[in-house]
């Protein structure tokens, strides 16, 4: 055992403490392979972090008052004493901009960096939802250009019309990314300059589609009129626009609204640039929180092996870690869902675990980790999944027992819940296959796709929402067509289809007149 | 590589924009908010901001989600006692069950119907005071040209030297250089093509005296170039300051009220809350308000804040001691050029009948044309009575500055403040 040296005691820093340890943790994560962007850590004081906090984590944004209810929120929660503000903020960008508090202690500090600087860092450079789908290089830059352009539109156009158009675009930017093809990056000077030229180019292209529509009116407004004979000179024959089924409803906006002008369509394209960026984020928070705790808790732990950190700062930090990665039951006055920090934790550590010692359940079930080489199997675990793949793949019976974990079965058709699996032998596998599901996008959100603009008739425009489960839309349904409609311009329809193809239930804007007392 | 970065004194407040833009957006939830505090507010509370609630519904941001039906899986933890099989009742009503698993779907953002938040004070009082303006500021600003204040206004020629322009003096004394050397250069130019053009000729046809007397005038002439000054005090400029007339930025707020014995306590809370958004909106005109209480029975007496407010008295009514005891202490103590006036009174109406003939006349002879604004509230529920009749002919005299409202209760105070001072279209 190394002779105790620690580099400081007691709860406060200053900025040659914080270096001296941020040299150590650089050191050790050197040695686990934590390949990270560079750091640049940022001190800030509570309000600076409140303001952080309520631009959802961009280091400049656009100015919106969904930002400001944010912001009054947090100010509320904070002041009642509600809620602890969180003792970091990182910024998936590079360099990798990380927040520390200057109220925190000097455990807290050093944890921060642990957590944010070299775990969460070395995630959002080496996870590939991330790296396919973020530019962590040009985002401070692209957030800067989208700031710029947003304030010239309102002073062009006024600071309502801008709010409105993003009230509208805001209402669907989770669905503004094109989940199989990789966008090209961008940087800002990049944009600036392309900008004006899509401009032009965008409209010239809305009105060449728009130019197919035929001077005269289509023809089953006829009295009398039957399918195909009545289209004898194949008007409608064209097929169905767009061809396939669009899930990226942002961009069908921005690139087929017929009415929005090119100030539109940009400000459009902004929104789904910054939904795609963080994309990548709501469906690694599990795997995001894991890794970071999984590292903050070795690091921190390395530290204090080698006499770093004195035992007061490691008995505060263990305090905070566990309170951090525990994991309240479903009937606890504190449940509120699944912890990520406290799932990925253990299943990061589970991994560690199964690697050193494995049982012969582990060998079992996971004859390619069990008795590996934990670290390699930790960074090929963080590089290659998401929420839901990772917890297909790695989620062992071991940790499925230590949560004690169970499904439960919620059928509307039923009278009664029903638990249809729980933690043990038989249990297993559905238990993980249905947190799994839980944690997958295309289950979370509803599946809502363009199914077809009427580019021939009467420009409206039909959207299909794919049923799982027979899971229906919330209320909420009737505002986002509504801000579609906005955008679109002419009618907007959403059909729901069940499994069997069938439509259940049929939803439009604007409402049809006997149904506006609804 | 590493780097840290002290952003601690850089600016908070970046989401002021955004909560501006907030508060903005809902402007007639918050005041609805503000007007039901300003009336449940006791009197001294109004010092500091106010919690206002909005129904979520209303400022919701939607996105699809999924409603409740259909089927689904949800995976919890902290089994204890089911086991594969077991069925369970649906917790009633949602919300307190566990059971039913929240799980991802919480965020549906249903749990809360109210979004709560605080205004800060200054916020608060800005939608108190929305829309509101006081009478005559500017023109009794206008007016008042007594007070001063220094300013700068250009350059000038002397001054003291702490005030000198370097920069302007410079390029004055470079200027003045320039014009003087010039004629100078010219000449001695002139005498040294000259001499130059005697040099060349042949020795034998040179001329001595001549070159010599060149030679002189060179020298003299470079004498002279030598003793133009680098700086003179000709060219010496100073920053002007010159006295503005200021308007005058104080105000004097003299709140009158009736204790007789016919004012109950609660005709004096109205009044207090009445006088204290009065004062809140003078602070907010003023750099400086000061406050003067006069309580009257059949005598007028000054006093301060508590024994205004607190102490009772009884007995009969003379409101013209009041106006008179006023009257006196602008007289000795607030020149009306230097000081913006104000006079609320609050009162139940009751007067000696004879009295409110002299209220009159003290009011419209020697008050009224110094005051900036009146206003009188009466608290009463019962008709008026004499006070009131004579108050209507004064208003009518001064129908900008002179405002009279009857207040029933509690509830009539804000509207009768928003009322007396809503701006009104150009006068």
């Amino acid at each position: 055992m190394t002779r105790r040296k620690p580099i400081a005691t007691g709860s406060d820093w200053n900025f040659e403490v914080l270096e001296a340890y941020e040299r150590e943790l650089a050191r050790l994560a050197d040695e686990y392979r934590l390949d990270t962007y560079p750091n640049q850590i940022e001190i800030i004081t509570t309000e600076q972090m409140m303001d952080a906090y309520a631009s959802v984590g961009m280091p400049v944004g656009y100015h919106h008052w969904s930002f400001g209810k944010q912001f009054l929120a947090v100010e509320q929660a904070y002041r009642r004493g509600q809620m602890g503000l969180a003792y970091e903020l990182v910024i998936n960008s590079d360099p990798c901009i990380a927040y520390l508090m200057e109220e925190n202690t000097l455990m807290m500090q050093v944890l921060v960096m642990a957590h944010a600087c070299y775990g969460h860092n070395s995630f959002f450079k080496g996870n590939y939802l991330f790296r396919t789908w973020t530019d962590a290089s040009s985002i401070v830059d692209y957030l800067v250009f989208a700031r710029k352009y947003v304030a010239e539109c309102e002073e062009r156009h006024g600071v309502t019309a801008v709010e409105q158009l993003l009230d509208a675009c805001h209402a669907l930017q989770n669905y503004g990314v094109d989940r199989y093809k990789r966008p090209s990056p961008i940087s800002a000077e990049e944009e600036v300059r392309r900008q004006a030229e899509r401009a032009e180019y965008l409209q010239a292209q809305v009105n060449t589609l728009w130019r197919t529509i035929p001077g005269r009116q289509p023809i089953d407004t006829l009295p009398g009129s039957t399918e195909d004979s009545d289209d004898p000179l194949g008007l409608r024959a064209g097929g169905r626009y767009p061809p396939e089924p669009q899930e990226n409803l942002l961009y069908f906006i921005e690139k087929n609204a017929p009415l929005l002008a090119p100030w539109q369509r940009e400000i459009v394209r902004i929104v789904r640039k910054l939904a795609q960026y963080f994309y990548p984020q709501r469906q690694t928070q599990v795997m995001n929180e894991g890794w970071a705790s999984f590292w903050h808790y070795t690091l921190m732990n390395r530290l204090y092996d080698e006499g770093l950190v004195d035992e007061g700062l490691m008995l505060e930090f263990l305090q905070s870690h566990t309170a951090v990665v525990s994991q309240p039951g479903f009937d606890s006055p504190y449940y509120s869902g699944i912890n990520p920090y406290a799932l990925g934790f253990a299943m990061f550590s589970d991994i560690k675990r199964m690697c050193e010692n494995p049982t012969d359940e582990d060998r079992e079930w996971f004859p390619d980790t069990a008795g590996g080489d934990w670290l390699e199997a930790a960074h090929f675990a963080m590089r290659n999944f998401k929420d839901e793949s990772f917890i297909q793949q790695f989620l062992s019976p071991k940790v499925i027992r230590d949560l004690k974990l169970f499904a439960i079965v919620d059928d509307d058709q039923e009278e009664m819940l029903e638990v249809t699996a729980i933690h043990d032998e038989r249990g297993y596998r559905r238990v993980r296959e249905a947190l799994a599901a839980q944690y997958a996008l295309s289950l979370r959100e509803p599946n809502i796709q363009v199914y077809e603009a009427n580019i021939r008739g009467n420009r409206s425009l039909t959207l299909h929402h794919v049923q799982d489960t027979r899971r229906p839309l919330g209320r909420s349904v009737y505002p986002v067509i509504r801000h579609l409609h906005q955008l679109w311009g002419f009618p907007v329809r959403l059909e729901s289809i069940a499994e069997d193809g069938s439509v259940v239930r049929r939803y439009q804007w604007p409402l049809p007149d006997d149904e506006v007392q609804e | 590589m590493t780097y840290f970065i002290d952003r601690r004194a850089n600016a908070k407040n970046k989401s002021a924009v955004n909560r501006q833009r907030f508060l903005d957006r809902y402007r007639a939830h918050i005041k609805r908010s503000v007007e039901e505090a300003v009336n449940r507010r006791s009197i001294t509370d109004m010092e500091r901001g106010e919690k206002v609630s909005i129904p979520t519904r209303d400022i919701s941001e939607p996105v699809f989600q999924h409603g409740p039906g259909g089927k689904r899986t949800i995976v919890s933890p902290g089994n204890k006692e089911f086991v594969e099989g077991d069925r369970l009742r649906r917790p009633g009503g949602g919300g307190g069950g566990g059971g039913s698993g929240e799980g991802s779907a919480s965020n549906q953002g249903e749990g809360m119907d109210e979004f709560a938040f605080s205004l800060t004070r200054e916020e608060f009082l800005d939608f108190v005071f929305d829309g509101l303006e006081l009478p005559h500021l500017e023109r009794k600003a206008l007016k008042d040209l007594d007070e001063v204040r220094p300013v700068r206004a250009g350059v000038s020629r002397d001054g003291v030297p702490s005030r000198i322009n370097i920069v302007r003096s410079m390029r004055e004394a470079y200027a003045r250089r320039i014009a003087m050397r010039a004629p100078i250069r010219r000449a001695l130019r002139e005498a040294q093509e000259a001499l130059a053009e005697e040099e060349r000729k042949d020795p034998v046809l040179r001329n001595p005296s001549r070159i010599s007397e060149l030679k002189a005038e060179i020298e003299r002439l470079e004498r002279r170039l030598e003793a133009v000054p680098f700086i003179d005090t000709y060219d010496l400029r100073y920053n002007n300051l010159i006295n503005q007339p200021q308007p005058s930025s104080k105000a004097v707020m003299f709140c009158v009220m009736d204790v007789s014995g016919s004012m109950t306590q609660a005709h004096k809370d109205i009044a207090k809350r009445f006088f204290l958004l009065l004062y809140l909106f003078l602070e907010r005109n003023y750099e400086k308000v000061e406050l003067v209480f006069v309580r009257h029975h059949t005598a007028a007496k000054e006093v301060d804040e508590e024994e205004f407010f607190y102490s009772r008295e009884t007995g009969g009514t003379i409101v013209s001691s009041a106006l008179t005891l006023v009257d006196e202490i602008i007289a000795r103590r607030y020149p009306p050029s230097q000081w913006n006036l104000y006079v609320a009174q609050a009162s139940d109406g009751d007067n000696w009948d004879d009295d409110s003939v002299t209220c009159r006349e003290r009011l419209v002879k020697s008050l009224m044309p110094r005051l900036q604004y009146y206003t009188y509230v009466e608290i009463t529920p019962h008709a008026h009575q004499a006070l009131w009749e004579e108050y209507e002919s004064v208003a009518a005299e001064y129908p900008d500055r002179f405002a009279m409202r009857q207040i029933v209760e509690a509830g009539d105070i804000y509207p009768v403040f928003r009322d007396l001072f809503k701006r009104r279209a150009a006068h």
